[in-house]
């Protein structure tokens, strides 16, 4: 309990997190805290571990060392150390809402349901309770048109954004998105940018992987850079983007600058 | 008389034979899929030391000739007390023996799930239960209806070998009318027309449910 009451305003706190595969450590003592509204990016090169970070926070990955508080709440293990029972972990999970690179719609549900599946089934929300609150984020997605169709016949951004009402649908405390525009083809990466654009100015608090530069300087309220596992650099986006502290840095935005090859 | 108007005025007990085939046939059926999902939910499970016996057992079972499953519950259990009429013993075995083929079916088609799609359930904070009954099973088995369909068709032709455990049904009114009027050939041209037409009514019917699949992506019909 004295630890939830330091990250009382915190969307999500992580202290000391640390994670190996093997022998490889992808993850050495992280600390970061997110507070309520703030959009933070994770940026880094590939195997720098910022998937695993964010795979952490709703506990897809396991962490060796540390804790995660989600709103206050403590996920995957009691402060005693005890592993957290399956049902309660869900209850800790569900305060989170994920977004993946490879959408992960499920596909025997049409879009309207792959929205409610959960307010109805884990949240035990009404059939039009759950109905209305979808309606609401699929039109604030543009998806509106869509209710009927089944995941088959949608475009990868089209996929992506279902994917994002989805994870709203949940009223999460934090939204957490993994990559979301690398999985799709150049012209469709506007459209699902914009829906995250948007959500970032409503102050939904989020906390994204990300490989759009420009993007992340847009939306970012803080930028976190990560190399084989440690945070070397963090700030707000104008520090970051136009004085970074470290030459790797300097180098990853060196290279990122470069126009993509269109 | 000719050797056909002679059936047909036994058409009694074709009816009867027939009925007696779908019943069985449709209890056992539907006993066989409750099993196979049971199994692969348990295969599902979280209690890995289960892993193996169910493998064992499911293996065991498909490597396993029918009629001897039919036998050894038929006229081996009452040797350990328990004694079960032939229609009970035959509905139990095909229940239990087309189960593990169909618990097969699914596991195969488990080990290709998407991993993505259980995260994604997962992070939306789904339980082991509801992920398995809302997510998992409805896709396993559309995906896997043309072989569910054919594994169908196995059972209803096994049901026939339950004549030899003095079953009454259509297998067992065709060699009661065989061997009373000495018409082996016309009774057994009778049954096969009976067989058929279930089969091909039920292929009618997993054909129509593909529709259903094929509107999500599953296969194309």
């Amino acid at each position: 309990m004295s630890e939830a009451n330091t990250s009382e305003t915190a969307a999500v706190s992580i202290r000391h997190l640390s994670k190996s595969f093997d022998d490889v450590e992808v993850l050495r003592d992280v600390e970061l805290e997110v507070k309520t509204g703030e959009v933070v990016t994770i940026i880094g090169s590939s195997g720098s571990g910022k998937s695993t970070l964010l795979r952490c926070i709703n506990w897809l990955e396991k962490p060796d060392r540390g804790s995660i508080h989600i709103a206050g709440q403590r996920i995957g293990v009691h402060d005693d150390g005890r592993p957290m029972p399956v049902r309660e972990l869900a209850k800790v999970r569900a305060q989170t809402g994920m977004v993946f690179q490879g959408f992960n719609l499920w596909p025997h549900l049409n879009v309207l349901h792959n929205v409610t599946e959960a307010p109805i089934h884990v949240q035990g929300k009404s059939k039009r309770e759950a109905e209305e609150l979808a309606t609401a984020l699929l039109e604030k997605v543009g998806m509106s048109q869509k209710h009927d169709s089944y995941p088959n016949t949608l475009s990868g951004g089209q996929k992506q954004r279902v994917a994002i009402a989805r994870a709203l649908a949940m009223q999460p405390a934090v939204m957490l998105f993994d990559e979301p525009t690398s999985a799709l083809d150049p012209e469709l990466v506007g459209e699902v940018l914009a829906v995250i654009k948007d959500l970032s100015a409503e102050g939904y608090t989020m906390v994204m992987v990300t490989h759009e530069m420009a993007f992340a300087r847009a939306v970012s309220d803080q930028v976190v850079f990560l190399e084989k596992g440690l945070i070397i650099e963090r700030a707000d986006p104008e520090t970051f983007f136009t004085t970074p502290k470290t030459d790797r840095v300097r180098k990853f935005l060196e290279n990122h600058d470069t126009p993509s090859s269109a | 008389m000719s050797n056909w108007e002679i059936l047909w005025d036994e058409r009694a007990q074709f009816w009867s034979g027939f009925l007696s085939t779908l019943e069985i046939f449709g209890l056992s059926i539907v006993g066989a899929f409750v099993i196979g999902c049971g199994l692969l939910y348990l295969l599902e499970g979280s209690r890995k030391r289960l892993t193996m016996p169910l493998r064992i057992f499911i293996d065991g079972m498909r490597m396993l000739p029918f009629l001897i499953l039919a036998y050894l519950l038929y006229y081996g259990l009452p040797s350990v007390g328990i004694r079960l009429d032939a229609w009970g013993a035959g509905v139990g075995a095909l229940a239990v023996y087309h189960g593990c083929y169909f618990a097969e079916i699914f596991r195969g088609n488990r080990l290709t799930f998407p991993p993505g799609q259980i995260e994604a359930a997962q992070a939306h904070g789904f339980t082991k239960g509801k992920l398995f009954f809302r997510l998992l099973l409805p896709q396993i088995i559309m995906q896997t209806r043309p072989l569910l369909g054919n594994q169908l068709i196995y059972a209803l032709k096994d049901t026939a070998f339950l004549v030899i455990i003095t079953v009454g049904e259509l297998t067992a009114a065709a060699n009661s009318l065989s061997s009373t009027y000495f018409i082996p050939t016309e009774a057994f041209i009778v049954v096969i027309g009976f067989y058929w037409a279930i089969s091909v009514t039920m292929e009618i019917i997993i054909k129509q449910c593909g529709r259903f699949s094929a509107k999500r992506g599953f296969d194309n019909v």
